[in-house]
């Protein structure tokens, strides 16, 4: 069950910091692990030490050797350990594909991937750490799951939840302060997109930082007197296909809005289960396949077209093919 | 020192395993014949002797693990787990069959006995880490052994878990490194010469010995100096022939190759005689 705030302001602490309290806590069962790859300052923060004081052999930093680190991590969840494992997002997943692919997916091995700053998240890090391709990779393998937790509150809920699941969990993590959607106490559904706000002129459907920018393009869209729906797709895969065939058949017209390449990220899996149930109009805001790039987040949501702006433009362009 | 029955109920057990890798290979009439033949003395000794394993819970906490990171050496630990009685011996006749439950290269979702999936070579060995990790954080005492192939250790993977076994002190760790000296391609040495692997484990920090992989009595005091090392993972690098008891092979080049039922009977017919 969710409940969404009146106001969206800024979180009052970093995802940073609400990934390493909830790792704390979760560490009180024993078999909760967290294996780094010599980044865990990073997302852990400066109280690492202390976390890996208070729970002995849990807190696993295995140098930087990705590859190493995710068969590590399948070994231990094979003797029933539960291992979370991060690194930047672009080494998690691209550097190490192969590991997660045989001795993860096809395995069934229990692992928790968590991929921290994606996409323009990596900011001064530029375009060698801004993974835009993270999601495309790893959409086509099976039995893998995707989510990109909206706020702190998504994100501490879902490592809990995820403690439980079975399976191999990708994890894609802001480590800077994301806008507060839902309030403290709510609980999400895996496989479940949740509806923010209604309208009937077309549905803008986000995932990570481009919720709260489809929540204030809707806004300005609002003033221009057209209605948007705005859905948090925060699980990429598996998408809540019913959630994409209902915003079509409602509404008619689609935006879909990712911090990420548009070539099979959310926009290719919305178009996909629109285009074989329920064709309409879709535009894709995104980053149009080109790298990365140094900046801050500011000029990056503007150079890569990010911003609600470029989410209204596209919500003005759908409605007007729908209208034909 | 192996008892003289001892020694012949291990050599028996080898042949036996070797009679039926080919029989797994001659109905498809392809396989990876060498790499799985070069191993076979040693997976006698393990299953002969001394793993601990149960065939009727294969999942046993108590058991010992077996990692072949070569997993294309899949359909002589095959052999080997029939024989025990994990799995009715007829499976043997489905070998890369359609809907098979054994598939040319190791997988655990689908073979009762094979701990963990390997196919895509260099990640066996820190699966095998993990598991010995986390073994030891329970303090339970399973020995975990895992086969690498003298080619596969090419792969940079490989030395990322050599360096986290000797970090993480894993002496419940045994690892082979099969020493058949030909990949794909070519000679091992030939292509990247990773000799000498006993010089390079030493210095990674590993207890290391070289033998030669087919005297059994070697094989198991090599593992019972190895089980009884504290601090430090132990590697035995096992000097074998590729293709190793299969005469066809032996005389050819044996990575992955055709095989004849003609190939295949006088094989086994010599097998049978010895």
């Amino acid at each position: 069950m969710i409940k969404i705030m009146e106001q969206f302001q800024a979180e009052k602490e970093t995802m940073a910091s609400a990934y390493a309290a909830q790792m704390d806590k979760l560490m009180e069962n024993p078999d909760v692990m967290e294996l780094e790859a010599d980044l865990g300052v990073c997302i852990m923060g400066a109280g690492m030490k202390e976390i890996a004081r208070r729970h002995p052999g849990q807190l696993l930093n295995c140098g930087i050797q990705e590859a190493n680190m995710v068969g590590v991590a399948c070994g231990l969840s094979a003797v029933g350990k539960i291992p979370f494992l991060h690194s930047f997002a672009p080494f998690i997943t691209r550097r190490a594909n192969d590991q997660i692919f045989i001795s993860g997916c096809y395995s069934g091995a229990n692992i928790r991937l968590v991929g921290s700053d994606p996409g323009i998240m990596a900011a001064y890090n530029g375009g060698t750490h801004m993974p835009f391709e993270d999601v495309a990779v790893l959409r086509a393998f099976p039995e893998l799951t995707i989510l990109e937790p909206t706020d702190n509150t998504m994100l501490k809920n879902l490592m809990e939840q995820l403690v439980e699941k079975r399976g191999v969990y990708y994890l894609r993590t802001a480590r800077k302060t994301m806008t507060k959607i839902y309030e403290d106490d709510s609980i999400f559904t895996i496989g479940k997109a949740n509806i923010l706000r209604e309208g009937t002129d077309a549905a803008i459907l986000a995932t990570g930082i481009m919720v709260a920018e489809a929540l204030r393009a809707a806004k300005i869209l609002n003033e221009e007197g057209i209605s948007v729906r705005v859905v948090d797709m925060f699980t990429i895969k598996p998408l809540d296909r019913e959630m994409v065939i209902q915003c079509a058949k409602t509404t008619g017209a689609l935006v879909t809005a990712e911090n990420h390449n548009i070539i099979n990220g959310l926009g290719s899996a919305v178009s996909e289960v629109a285009g074989e149930h329920c064709p309409v109009p879709i535009e894709r805001v995104g980053v149009q396949d080109c790298f990365g790039e140094v900046g801050d987040i500011e000029y990056l949501m503007e150079a890569f077209h990010l911003t609600a702006e470029d989410i209204a433009e596209k919500v003005r362009t759908v409605i007007a093919r729908k209208r034909g | 020192m192996l008892k003289k029955e001892e020694l012949v109920k291990l050599q028996e057990f080898a042949k036996e395993i070797r009679i039926k890798t080919i029989h797994q290979m001659k109905i498809r009439g392809f396989g990876h014949i060498g790499g799985a033949m070069s191993i076979v003395d040693v997976l006698s000794v393990l299953y002969g002797k001394r793993m601990r394993y149960d065939p009727k819970n294969p999942n046993l906490p108590e058991r010992d693990w077996l990692i072949c990171s070569k997993g294309h050496a899949g359909p002589a630990i095959y052999a080997a787990l029939a024989i025990k009685g994990f799995f009715p011996m007829e499976w043997l006749d489905t070998l890369n069959q359609p809907g098979t439950r054994l598939p040319s290269h190791c997988d655990h979702k689908k073979t009762p006995g094979i701990d963990v999936t390997t196919g895509s070579l260099g990640q066996g060995l820190s699966v095998a880490c993990g598991v010995a990790l986390g073994k030891k954080q329970r303090g339970e005492n399973n020995t975990i052994y895992c086969f690498m192939g003298d080619g596969e250790s090419q792969e940079g993977q490989n030395w990322e878990a050599i360096t986290f076994a000797a970090q993480h002190k894993l002496d419940n760790l045994i690892l082979f490194v099969d020493n058949n000296k030909m990949q794909l391609d070519d000679m091992t040495e030939s292509i990247e010469n990773m000799e000498s692997f006993v010089e390079k484990f030493r210095s990674f920090h590993w207890d290391a010995v070289e033998i030669d992989g087919h005297d059994f009595e070697a094989i198991d005091t090599a593992i019972e100096q190895a089980q009884s090392m504290k601090g430090k993972p132990s590697v035995i690098v096992i000097d074998t022939i590729k293709g190793k008891g299969c005469r066809f092979a032996e005389e050819m080049w044996n990575h992955h190759v055709s095989i004849t039922e003609k190939q295949a009977d006088e094989a086994i017919a010599l097998l049978e005689q010895a």
